[in-house]
């Protein structure tokens, strides 16, 4: 079924077990991002260290593939530099706009390929982003606060 | 002849067609938009093909056919809310209708009936749809008025115990929907318009889920305004309807201007034409119009034939989804003042992702908040997956909805 690749078993243990889901008492930047035409929202805390990501924590209600998506972000962005960060986001975000023709790479990428699927239902792809949006978001304004 | 609903649904072309690698289209979501027979379709093309050109305009023959026929669209919608021919207003939608009455009071200079000024109070309910909502949120804003509201209990019924403070000398506008496009509540209007009416304020009806679904004589509801889209009502999208009183409408200033809606111009100055033009500048949406028109498919099936229809379809889908574990409908659970739109959760599936697996069945619901976040918010659900229901609609769609469901809980608890 076209479906499976959608709901991969990687998807569904995130969403039943979502990493980092607690909001840190501290953080650099805090942001609220929903998307307005279902109703999920997050909210993401960012902690920097000079130019490393040193925690994302977050808290929210959506779908499983928002929620996984989440999950599988912070598993990949803790600890690691901004620009790797970047780069890693910027792969994420051409996998989603890929109709179906990628699978993403799996050392960059990580458990995040298994949202591959995503990408062949256009009005799932901005739930995949929605934490996505929000890391950028707290990012640059955690980044600015640096200066 | 006995209502067939199976014999209906062949006058649904989409109806044939098949979704996802060749399942049966289940269409379950009349509420956001409803099908269209071929008999709109035909009315919508053939004016494109025969008769189009721009109504009330022009000395030739097809200016005038195309006036008879717009003209004619106006008649039937009349005839089917038990209105006056000069109460219909052809608006894009019910949207623009609801917008239309609230910048119209909005432009009302003092001594005008309208007229709103701090110390005015707007009332509407915690049920509305945005468009029924938000219209009246920004008018509160421009005018200093207050908008107060009547809140939803727990069973999704209307709390009125307070309705003599909620309306008050102060209210000027009640603004309120006829069926609640999630819950499928049918709100009591005769307590509503009676207060309403006491203390001088008009009754503004969101009818978009109540026109399409069952019988509806504007003068027996007792209200003032009523808006309903064309397109929930199986006729074309970009039309839709606003009717008032005729005396209201002679007082209400005009929303848009320009062509069409004047008596005379000058440089400098401008007098309107009587209602219906005064609210129709520019030329308007014709082949939709035309296309509304055939709402006589409904009255030649009977409103009220669907209705008790629906009803029964809302009785079996509300006891089969009874027997669903985890399931909870999000509304009124009998069929008691409810219409055939059933919002339900289901434990911890998140209703896009049951709306995806139904999806992948051929069924089709919405999910989300359904264009009225400030319920949902206060019943404590994010989002709901709602099915709703309309004339071709047979049980063999529910069982598929309730199959599914059950199906979804297999494939997600894996």
């Amino acid at each position: 079924m076209q479906l499976d690749n959608l709901y991969q078993e990687v998807i569904l243990d995130h969403y039943k077990n979502p990493q980092h889901k607690k909001l840190n008492a501290t953080y650099d930047a805090q942001v609220h991002h929903v998307n307005p035409s279902c109703g999920d929202e997050i909210t993401l805390n960012v902690t920097l260290n000079g130019d490393v990501v040193k925690d994302v924590s977050w808290d929210g209600v959506g779908c499983s593939i928002s929620q996984a998506s989440v999950s599988i972000l912070t598993d990949l962005l803790i600890g690691k530099s901004l620009s790797q960060a970047q780069d890693i986001a910027d792969s994420f975000m051409q996998l989603m706009q890929s109709k179906g023709t990628e699978k993403g790479d799996e050392e960059i990428l990580e458990d995040a390929v298994a949202l591959a699927g995503v990408s062949q239902y256009p009005a799932r792809i901005k739930c995949a982003l929605l934490g996505w949006m929000a890391f950028k978001d707290a990012s640059v304004q955690a980044l600015a606060k640096q200066v | 002849m006995a209502f067939d609903a199976h014999s209906i649904a062949k006058d649904f072309p989409i109806l044939d067609r098949t979704i996802r690698d060749g399942k049966r289209l289940v269409y379950l979501d009349s509420g956001a938009t409803s099908q269209k027979p071929n008999v709109v379709i035909d009315a919508e093309s053939n004016f494109y093909r025969l008769s189009n050109s721009a109504v009330h305009r022009g000395a030739h023959q097809l200016a005038e056919e195309a006036t008879d026929a717009y003209e004619g669209a106006r008649s039937i919608v009349a005839n089917f809310l038990n209105a006056e021919v000069d109460e219909i207003i052809f608006t894009k939608g019910a949207t623009e209708s609801l917008n239309l009455v609230a910048y119209a009071m909005g432009n009302a200079e003092p001594g005008n009936r309208f007229h709103l000024i701090a110390g005015d109070s707007i009332v509407v309910t915690e049920m509305e749809h945005h468009a029924n909502l938000i219209p009246w949120q920004q008018l509160a804003a421009r005018t200093g008025a207050t908008l107060k509201w009547f809140s939803v209990t727990e069973e999704g019924r209307l709390d009125l115990s307070q309705i003599n403070t909620v309306i008050d000398e102060t209210t000027k506008v009640v603004a309120l929907t006829h069926q609640s496009n999630v819950l499928g509540t049918i709100n009591p209007l005769e307590e509503i318009t009676t207060r309403a009416h006491e203390v001088g304020a008009v009754v503004v009806l969101d009818a978009c889920q109540s026109v399409p679904h069952m019988p509806t004589d504007v003068k027996a509801l007792n209200i003032d305004f009523l808006a309903f889209s064309g397109h929930k009502a199986v006729g074309p999208t970009g039309i839709g309807i606003f009717w008032g009183r005729a005396e209201l409408l002679a007082e209400l200033p005009p929303f848009l201007t320009g062509g069409s809606m004047i008596e005379n111009v000058t440089m400098t100055s401008a007098t309107w034409a009587p209602a219906p033009r005064k609210f129709e500048a520019g030329v308007p949406n014709m082949a939709q119009a035309v296309g509304l028109g055939a709402l006589t498919y409904l009255t030649s099936i009977g409103v009220e034939n669907i209705y008790r229809h629906e009803t029964e379809l809302t009785a079996y889908l509300l006891a089969g989804l009874a027997d669903i574990p985890n399931l909870r409908v999000v509304g009124p659970t009998t069929t008691e003042n409810r219409g055939g739109a059933v919002s339900f959760t289901l434990g911890d599936i998140h209703p896009h992702d049951l709306g995806q697996y139904l999806d992948s069945q051929g069924i089709a619901v919405r999910t989300g908040h359904h264009c009225a976040w400030p319920l949902t918010r206060k019943l404590g659900v994010p989002a709901t997956t709602r099915a709703s229901l309309y004339l071709y609609n047979t049980t063999e769609d529910l069982d598929a909805l309730i199959k599914g469901v059950q199906d979804a809980q297999k494939y997600f608890g894996r």
